[in-house]
């Protein structure tokens, strides 16, 4: 049984068509990265895999379950939590408040018991809290624990975004550019994060990224798209070796 | 500035962020416990600043913590207001039993007008809430066998365990106690996993639903609670406008109420409050207005003689009795707010809060908002 396979995927919006038979498997443990010049069907592929779009064509396999039609909240509840290439953190909240409704796939208590605030939502809010609090040691973001998300520098940001993916408690966990708009200080903190979450938490990583001093740090398997179409898949070097590869990005 | 230092997790979820706070709210509350030994005149328009507290707590759960902009509170208003008298008067129910019926019966009011708007966002939710508010209208008007129709309905007084509550003073405590007990509940809700996911839902649905919110649960869910603290305010709105007829529930009302969540703030429920008291006495400031302008701006211009100063009362009276006056005034005090001041008298208190407290340091960007240029919208 493989743990995530995307198979024959396909999708097109109006006449382009945005994915066309891309079809991969990610081994438990594992980073996976996808890289591509832009426009190759990245960030579609995560968009598929949490189920904000359809596939027109091709199947989602996660631990021998068919998730093309589930339901996109119930995506997390299966283990699958990602973060946006553009920070999609909720503004107007506290950092913990962020990671608490990471947590909203663990709640327990009901709307009854929560309008009337019992004994049992307090010791519950507690235990989030908890559960919460061990990832914000783990990501180093205590000295932001009650700041507003408005408030916090970029790179901060995509920290506590990576921090509420985490909260979910995930196997699979997709980051959409982690690099992104980062200082290069920042993507090397960025690529240690990246190990210490395969290695200690034992979370299979699932990425799209550009900044190839990061990929190859931290990718077991590297797939390269152009056009909605794979050209090459093998190790960062054999990837970036690859003719095609170097073609799509330099053109010629 | 005054930093909590956080040793527990309870200090996390406290009704209050320090003790501070919580004397500053006791001291509040029983200041008004003891108002109506002090000022027993405006008694009666203070309960009306209880029950629209009531109704800015409904909308701010809805348009400033899910970001469901509705115009159409103003039904449920009336739906809870006419549910309640018809179920004390004509079916003869307890008065509490009453009200908890009307506050289901609108919760039920909100889940059908909330199964069709978890599809459309933005002004589409707008314009079809404010469609089903002309619907109710309608139906209040036409079905005379339980509203009464055009006629109306007279309102008998509130009778609870054979206490009366028909004196202004009773009454007074009456709505308070509603409007206490709605700000806890609703606070409650708002620190337990459900208001998070519904702050969620506003900030970012993509990313709620990444997260594992059901947005079609969750909105529902705000739809029914919003509309069922409306039928309890429509309960208590029947008693003290005394005579329910379908030409209070207008659209005019449910403006009232958007214009109190967002004059109060969007997304505080201390702003629901503020503007609950804005909304409520701008009318009596105003019709005291009508009464001492004129003549008191006339006998300003006597200084350049009789004549302008008769001239200028003349022309001051007959602008301030024009009718439209009120709704011209609340529609120009909306737009100053949207312009200058979108998060609303509280945020103008939080700014001068900080002011003081950080004073010297205080920077004027801490409340420029970033501009979100690059932010998902484009995946819906």
């Amino acid at each position: 049984m493989t743990f995530f396979e995307a198979h024959d995927l396909a999708i097109n919006f109006g006449g382009v068509q945005a994915l066309d038979g891309v079809s991969f498997a990610v081994e438990p443990g594992h980073v996976f990265t996808i890289i591509g010049p832009n426009g190759a069907g990245k960030t579609t592929i995560f968009n598929l895999v949490s189920r904000i779009y359809d596939p027109t064509r091709g199947r989602l396999i996660f631990r021998g379950e068919d998730i093309t039609r589930v339901p996109p909240h119930e995506i997390a509840r299966r283990g699958i939590a990602r973060t946006f290439q553009n920070i999609e953190l909720f503004e107007h909240a506290t950092v913990l408040q962020n990671l608490l409704l990471g947590r909203h796939t663990h709640r327990r208590s009901r709307f009854v018991e929560e309008l009337l605030w019992l004994p049992r939502v307090r010791d519950l809010e507690i235990e989030e809290r908890e559960a919460a609090e061990k990832v914000i040691d783990f990501l180093d973001l205590m000295p932001y624990r009650d700041s507003l998300i408005i408030n916090l520098p970029y790179g901060i940001r995509k920290v506590v975004e990576m921090a509420r993916a985490l909260c979910t408690e995930p196997k699979l966990l997709l980051l959409d550019e982690p690099s992104s708009g980062l200082s290069v200080e920042e993507t090397e903190d960025m690529a240690f994060w990246i190990q210490d979450i395969t290695r200690l938490l034992g979370i299979t990583v699932l990425m799209v990224e550009h900044d190839m001093s990061l990929v190859a740090a931290v990718s077991d398997r590297v797939l390269a798209l152009n056009y909605g179409r794979p050209i090459a898949l093998g190790t960062a070097r054999e990837v970036q070796e690859h003719p095609e590869v170097i073609k799509a990005y330099l053109g010629g | 500035m005054r930093f909590v230092f956080r040793t527990s997790y309870r200090q996390d979820m406290g009704l209050f962020r320090d003790g501070v706070q919580r004397n500053w709210y006791v001291a509040l509350l029983v200041g008004l416990l003891a108002l109506p030994l002090l000022v027993p005149t405006y008694l009666v328009d203070i309960s009306l600043v209880f029950i629209y507290g009531l109704c800015g707590l409904s909308l701010m759960v809805l348009a400033g913590y899910t970001g469901l902009v509705s115009l159409g509170h103003a039904a449920f208003l009336g739906i809870g207001a006419y549910a309640h008298v018809y179920f004390t008067q004509d079916l003869g129910l307890p008065w509490l039993v009453s009200v908890a019926l009307a506050a289901a019966v609108t919760a039920v009011a909100g889940v059908l007008v909330g199964l069709p708007a978890l599809r459309m966002t933005g002004v589409y939710l707008t314009i079809a809430t404010l469609a089903f508010a002309l619907i109710i209208q309608e139906v209040l008007t036409h079905w005379d066998g339980v509203t009464g129709g055009l006629k109306g309905k007279a309102v008998a007084k509130a009778v609870i365990f054979g206490i009366s509550f028909g004196g202004s003073e009773a009454f007074y405590f009456l709505c308070l106690g509603f409007l206490v007990a709605g700000l806890w509940l609703t606070q409650n809700l708002l620190r337990a996993p459900t208001g998070r996911a519904w702050m969620a839902i506003r900030d970012s649905e993509i990313a709620a639903q990444s997260m594992g919110v059901n947005l079609a649960a969750y909105k529902t869910i705000a739809f029914a609670y919003s509309a069922a603290v409306m039928g309890v305010g429509g309960a208590l709105f029947a008693h003290k406008v005394g005579y329910l007829a379908p030409d209070i529930f207008t659209v005019l009302l449910s403006i009232q109420f958007l214009l109190m969540v967002v004059v109060g703030g969007l997304g505080s429920l201390h702003g629901a409050l503020y503007g609950a008291v804005f909304v409520a006495l701008l009318p009596v400031m105003i019709s005291e207005a009508r009464d001492s302008v004129p003549t008191w701006l006339g006998r300003a211009f006597a200084v350049f003689g009789a004549d302008a100063g008769q001239a200028v009362s003349v022309a001051v009276d007959r602008f301030v009795t024009q009718p439209a006056l009120e709704p011209g005034v609340f529609g120009l005090i909306l737009v100053l707010f949207i312009l200058f001041e979108p998060l609303g008298v509280y945020g103008r208190w939080m700014k001068i809060r900080l002011y003081l407290s950080m004073f010297p340091l205080y920077k004027r960007a801490t409340f420029k908002r970033q501009r979100a240029y690059m932010r998902s919208e484009r995946l819906r």
